[in-house]
């Protein structure tokens, strides 16, 4: 660990249901459970970390209890049972007020939905956070163009939600938690609803606004590839439970299970797994004198001077062999 | 494996209601005529002594008591106090003045003005056309009079209406409190209220003012629950999550989110209240509906009409204005705000500016104060309408009979005979057991509660005889629902033809129609049937029609680009989809339908209506007049959910079979 | 913005200046009830109940023109029916009815038990309830008057309403009717069906003389519908003091009601001209029918109407006149 984690998750159970304390705890599966107490266990036993400056990408299948875990966070839904840390402090203890204060100040939320509001101007939905906490009118829409800046929509402070395509809107979205200026932006899903292109597009521009302003980020989605891109931890969820926690590459290459396997089995390996994951020790004999690359280097970006080489290519870190690499390998695991 | 279980249940539970009726059935050729539970017009059970005497006891008290000194009578003062207000500006000679504070040309004037502000210029000359009509009609004290009444129990339906609709809106605890309130206070046929409500509140406008108000509150509430209660949670969660309050959640995002609906609400309250406005006319309530009530007695169908044309006018400008208002509010957040900003103030002064100075000519002169008495085309309505009622009663004589008798004959009369005519427990366990079988455990509770209810008051027997009038009443209602419905769903030529119609026959007081059709078919349960059918067509038209647009352009593409008829694509894809619309129709004409119960009873309806209408008029009948009042109710609930059950059912087997 | 006020401002004075006419005030036909002398004073306001019959109307008309042109009265009107307007005398809302029928228990309770109201003498008119048919029917079965031949013809009045019976059309629910315990007790072929309304039965009986189509029902006069048309009586058995007290026995003739006038206590004792003019009015069933039929026939305004008639009968209304 760098530092002090922003958020420090321990044991969270949220159970929707009739008194949902009973069910916490219980290693029943979702219909047993259903069948037995009438309760829906969303969130099962979740511990996680996050750091500061980290993107976190919380992944899962459609109902596997994603939006329940972040809601939990900012105690949009209560949650049933464990602790959750922010900064040191837990926030399921904080009060009404304090918990306003956080949310006012510290937390941001961006939605699917976006949950703009279609009476207000785009300037007046970015400022609405800044409005809701008191500040004076010319302050909140000075704030508020900045940020409409930084999200690429100046010039459309004046137009009415509806007026705007989904990407925009979600920019919008986008821009009102970040007018608050917090700590920790949450995303649930918030690209799931946009065209492929524009998510992509907006995809990007989380990974330039993450470099400009190095939010802390915890971010939702169903989709993989969104995952593999943004998280630099990924974790994978199942029926309320996480199933694995990791890097992408650890995700992709070593799946805990066979839910995380089909999971992955369709991302191309190469384009995630690093060499480390390819590498094997050299064999007796074998000539050391090919060329050096970095262990963590992706396989797909390795494949031409691999192949290229007539020796094994030496994995190399700190000036230490760490393993080589043959055309064999990276064909094993094109084909695979 | 649920889908199983469900087809397998099915058919069954078809079997078994055809086992209960045939059971009934032949219980009632067996046992008919024995243990009906029977009341003559004259006879009273202890409960309606009871109510008699409590009754008694309020007259009694109400000058000495504190509850009227210090509560009821200061609501009644405020109340008349408003209704004169508004009258003395616009209707009443007022101020020592010979003539009220505007005069026809301030009201047309002033109207107009505020109809272009909050709607656009097509409203404000419909405004124009509709105020001067009601001149031209020779009813402009009596129009003002109506709209004074309507104007300001509007107002405070209002006050009172939106804050609890918002209150029911948030909290589900509230709601489930209010909502059988309100489905009481709509239900409750007028004429049963109006006599207690003279009683706490004397004659006079503040009586009329709440009895409108008890009918114009509910749609306030309601609309304004739903509203709230309808807005995006994504929304709110988005407000929730940037750490707003409860109260600035509610100023910022759901009231005007709901800002919209609740406009129609607006509407929606200014239509009851306008019905009603007329019916109070029977306690004394100024205005149109006394004219109406007049004409009656000398069954003066020209006059009838003339004012029920002026009421039927007014509703439509007040409609169509309110309409305009809540498409404006959507409007105006599209258009940019700074660029109207200018021209807003322009056009409100002018607007303003205008009316006040024509407000001062009617201030000030004769001929702006006093509608010119000349302009007057009243008469030839009346005569019109006298011409045209007299031409279909002689053209259409021999037809009606043979109508009548059919109804009558094929359909009531074994209705009536099955409900009224079986022993009281046989009806009891086949009504429960049927309403268990289409709408399960809760339905058959409530039936069982409700028909309980109706041999408590003592009045088994006439409720049994209003039921089938009602049922009857409802299938064809149906029947020219869906049929109308589809036809203007279909074709937007049938719509604009048929909706003015549609929108008259809703808001024609009854009173006008009871003449002419009492002059076609007589004094039966037909003729009641047929007023019932005229006031509950239109709103399950309404909605049938509703529905058939709802249905997706693409569904009916593609059910046509399969080679469909286009009776088939009616039977097969519109109605099927529009389900839901037509169950709705469905209940709603029920509703309406009960609603009508009590004027049927003044065309030879009889049973609860005439119990009803007798306990308004004769002193010692007025308990049992209640009691059929509360029959009544007691009725409208028991149809209402054990429908509403089916159709939940019906809906939920629907999806399972669809997976 | 300057120049559209200007303009509106020219405008409005154009107006003003370019249209004159009577002023509001001005005119002395604006000003209503001016016209009865000296009087006025004393008098004060008279609240009238109109109960929902236009022989009511009638003579309420009628008092209401006098009062106001000869004592100088300002006459409120208020269209009730009769149970609420009795409500009224209690509360000052109402001073007088002038047209009642019978209501032993609503004068048990107002005159003797709350003390709200006294009674003001009868106004002359015969109430006369009962049995009718249209003049047709009597023409042409002369011994349908007798209501021993009524099983005979019982045949003739059936209706999808009454079945396998005779239907007697029953009707205004203001009148506490005696026809089921009549029909039960006479051993008639009949059955009571409600027709709801005076407007209902009215309707019945002009559809049978106009189509010759059999109705036998409940009516009463006097009534401006007699003056159009002409209903025969049956005859019941008859009348005799206390043969109706028993309601579920009664087996005779509904009793003759002699009309009379109901006031306030308050207004009795208040000393106005107009109670004296309400105590001392009386008149004739034929005068009252010829008002009636004014009005409803001759659709004139029930004020109309009075004007009409008292100018025709001076003498009559000075007798009704304080004497001072
Ligand atoms: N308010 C609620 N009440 C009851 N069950 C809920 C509620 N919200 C979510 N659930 C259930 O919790 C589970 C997880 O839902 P959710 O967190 O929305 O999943 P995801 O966002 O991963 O699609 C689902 O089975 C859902 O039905
Ligand atoms: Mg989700």
């Amino acid at each position: 660990m760098r530092d002090q984690p922003v958020l420090d998750v321990r044991g969270l159970w949220k159970v929707f249901g009739p008194r949902p304390e009973r069910a916490v705890g219980t290693t029943l599966s979702r219909q047993e459970l259903k069948e037995t107490t009438g309760c829906v266990a969303a969130v099962r036993d979740v511990s996680f970390t996050v750091r500061p400056g980290e993107v976190f990408v919380v992944m899962g299948l459609s109902g596997s209890g994603k939006s329940t875990l972040v809601r939990c966070l900012t105690r949009l839904v209560e949650p049933t049972s464990g602790e959750i840390l922010f900064d040191g402090d837990d926030i399921r203890r904080a009060d009404e007020r304090r918990l306003r204060e956080l949310r006012r100040h510290r937390l941001a939320m961006v939605f699917q939905h976006f949950g703009l509001l279609p009476h207000r101007c785009v300037l007046d939905n970015v400022a609405f956070g800044l409005e809701i906490r008191g500040s004076a009118r010319a302050e909140r829409y000075k704030r508020a163009r900045e940020v409409l800046e930084l999200v690429g929509l100046t010039g459309f402070e004046n137009s009415y939600p509806d007026q705007l395509s989904g990407g925009m809107q979600q920019r919008v979205g986008l821009a009102r938690a970040l007018a608050v200026d917090p700590d920790l932006l949450l995303f649930d899903e918030p690209f799931s609803a946009l065209d492929p292109l524009i998510r992509r597009e907006m995809q990007n521009e989380v990974i330039r606004l993450h470099r400009e302003v190095g939010k802390t980020m915890v971010f939702i989605t169903h989709d993989l590839s969104e995952a593999l891109k943004l998280g630099d931890r990924i974790l994978i969820m199942r029926d309320g439970e996480l199933v694995q926690m990791g890097t992408a590459d650890e995700v992709v290459g070593a799946p805990a299970d066979d839910y995380v396997r089909d999971f992955v089995s369709d991302v191309p390996r190469s384009h995630v797994l690093t060499l480390r994951w390819i590498m094997r020790d050299a064999m007796e004999g074998e000539p050391l004198d090919g060329p050096e690359l970095d262990p963590d280097l992706v396989i797909r970006d390795a494949v031409r001077v691999v192949l290229s080489a007539d020796r094994p290519v030496r994995v190399v870190r700190d000036g230490a062999l760490l393993g080589v690499v043959t055309s064999a390998e990276i064909l094993e695991m094109i084909a695979r | 494996m649920t889908a199983l279980t469900v087809t397998a249940r099915l058919p069954a539970r078809r079997y078994l209601i055809g086992a209960v009726l045939a059971a009934w059935v032949l219980g009632h050729a067996l046992l008919s005529g024995r243990d009906t539970l029977p009341l003559g017009g004259a006879e009273l059970t202890p409960l309606h002594e009871g109510a008699n005497e409590a009754w008694d006891t309020v007259d009694d008290n109400r000058n000495s008591n504190p509850f009227f000194l210090y509560f009821v009578n200061y609501i009644r003062l405020v109340l008349d106090e408003s209704v004169r207000f508004v009258q003395a500006l616009i209707s009443q000679p007022s101020f020592g003045r010979p003539v009220p504070l505007l005069g026809w040309l301030g009201v047309v004037a002033l109207a107009a003005a505020i109809t272009y502000l909050f709607g656009n210029i097509r409203v404000a000359l419909l405004t124009v056309a509709g105020f001067v009509s009601f001149g031209l009609l020779g009813l402009w004290a009596e129009s003002m009079d109506t709209l004074a009444l309507t104007l300001t129990a509007v107002a405070y339906s209002l006050a009172v209406g939106i804050p609890l609709g918002v209150w029911a809106g948030l909290s589900d605890r509230f709601n489930r409190f209010v909502t059988p309130v309100l489905d009481f206070m709509q239900t409750m046929p007028t004429f049963v209220y109006l006599a207690p409500l003279t009683l706490f509140f004397l004659i006079g406008p503040a009586s009329a003012t709440i009895a409108t108000m008890i009918y114009a509150i509910p749609p306030a509430i309601r609309i304004t629950a739903h509203a709230i209660r309808e807005v995006s949670p994504v929304t709110l969660e988005a407000g929730a999550s940037l750490g707003a309050t409860a109260a600035q959640s509610l100023r910022h995002v759901r009231l005007p989110l709901a800002r919209r609906t609740i406009v129609v609400g607006v509407n929606q309250t200014i239509m009851a209240a306008l019905s009603m406005a007329t019916i109070a006319a029977l306690i004394d309530a100024p205005g149109l509906g006394k004219t109406v009530l007049k004409a009656l007695q000398t069954l003066d169908i020209g006059a009838a009409f003339n004012a029920g044309l002026a009421i039927v006018i007014m509703a439509v400008v007040l409609d169509r204005a309110t309409t305009a208002a809540s498409r404006r509010v959507e409007a105006q957040r599209r258009t940019g705000r700074e660029i109207s900003a200018f021209f807003r103030r322009v056009e409100v002064t002018v607007a303003l500016g205008i009316a006040a100075v024509l407000s001062y000519l009617s201030y000030t002169y004769v001929w702006a104060a006093v509608f010119p008495a000349e302009a007057n085309i009243g008469s030839y309505v009346r005569r019109a309408a006298d011409a045209a009622s007299a031409w279909v009663q002689d053209s259409l004589a021999g037809f009606t009979d043979a109508l009548k008798n059919l109804v009558t004959y094929g359909l009531l009369n074994p209705f009536e005979s099955l409900l009224a005519g079986s022993p009281w427990w046989l009806v009891f366990a086949a009504g429960v057991a049927i309403a268990a079988l289409v709408g399960g455990v809760r339905a058959a509770i409530t039936a069982a509660v409700g028909l309980a209810a109706l041999i408590g008051l003592g009045l088994w027997q006439d409720s049994m005889v209003t039921l089938a009038a009602t049922l009857v009443a409802t299938l064809l209602v149906m029947a020219l629902g869906v049929a109308a419905g589809v036809w203007i769903g279909r074709s937007d030529r049938a719509d604009a033809v048929l909706r003015p119609v549609l929108d008259a026959g809703q808001t024609m007081p009854a009173f006008v129609y009871l003449v002419p059709i009492l002059g076609l078919f007589g004094p039966t349960r037909f003729t009641a049937i047929i007023a019932a059918v005229v006031f509950a067509a239109p709103v399950a038209i309404k909605l049938v029609a509703e529905g058939i647009r709802g249905v997706p352009a693409t569904t009916v593409e593609a059910a046509r680009s399969a080679g469909s008829s286009p009776w088939q694509v009616i039977t097969k894809v519109q109605l099927p989809m529009a389900r839901g619309a037509v169950a709705l129709a469905a209940n709603q004409g029920l509703i309406y339908v009960l609603s009508m119960v009590v004027v049927g009873g003044l065309v030879g309806a009889g049973a609860l209506g005439y119990d009803v209408v007798a306990g308004f008029s004769q002193h010692q009948l007025r308990g049992k007049g209640l009691a059929a009042g509360l029959a009544i109710v007691v009725l409208g609930i028991v149809l209402d959910r054990v429908t509403r059950a089916a159709q939940a059912r019906t809906d939920r087997l629907g999806v399972i079979k669809e997976d | 913005m300057a120049i559209r006020r200007i303009a509106l401002v020219a405008g409005a004075a154009l107006i003003l200046t370019g249209c004159g006419g009577a002023k509001v005030g001005e005119a002395p036909s604006a000003a209503p009830g001016t016209g009865a002398a000296g009087s006025g004073a004393a008098c004060g306001t008279l609240n009238l109940a109109i109960n929902p019959w236009v022989g009511y109307e009638a003579n309420a008309a009628v008092i209401a023109h006098v009062a106001e042109k000869n004592l100088g009265c300002t006459v409120v009107k208020k269209d009730l029916k009769e149970e609420v307007a009795w409500q009224g005398f209690g509360t000052g809302e109402v001073d007088a009815v002038v047209e009642n029928w019978g209501h032993d228990d609503l004068k048990k309770k107002y005159i003797e038990e709350q003390k709200t109201a006294v009674d003001a003498g009868l106004t002359g008119n015969k109430g006369v309830i009962g049995w009718y048919v249209a003049p047709w029917m009597a023409a042409k079965y002369p011994d349908i008057t007798d209501w021993q031949n009524l099983n005979k013809y019982a045949e003739l009045f059936k209706t999808s309403e009454s079945g396998d019976k005779g239907q007697l059309l029953d009707g205004d629910p203001s009148f506490v009717t005696n026809d089921e315990a009549l029909v039960k007790n006479l051993k008639l072929d009949y059955k009571v069906v409600y027709a709801g309304s005076e407007a209902a039965l009215i309707t019945a009986f002009r559809q049978s003389e106009k189509e010759q189509k059999p109705v036998i029902g409940y009516f009463y006069e006097p009534q401006w519908f007699l003056s159009e048309l002409k209903l025969v009586k049956i005859n019941l058995p008859a009348y005799t003091d206390g043969c109706d007290a028993d309601a579920a026995k009664v087996a005779c003739d509904y009793p003759l009601y002699e009309l009379d006038k109901i006031v306030s206590k308050r207004f009795a004792d208040s000393g106005s001209p107009a109670y004296t003019l309400i105590k001392n009015f009386t008149w004739t069933n034929d005068d009252q029918n010829l008002v009636a039929k004014y009005i409803s026939e001759d659709k004139m305004a029930p004020a109309e109407a009075a004007a009409k008639w008292a100018a025709d009968n001076e003498a009559k209304i000075k007798a009704w006149l304080p004497t001072s």
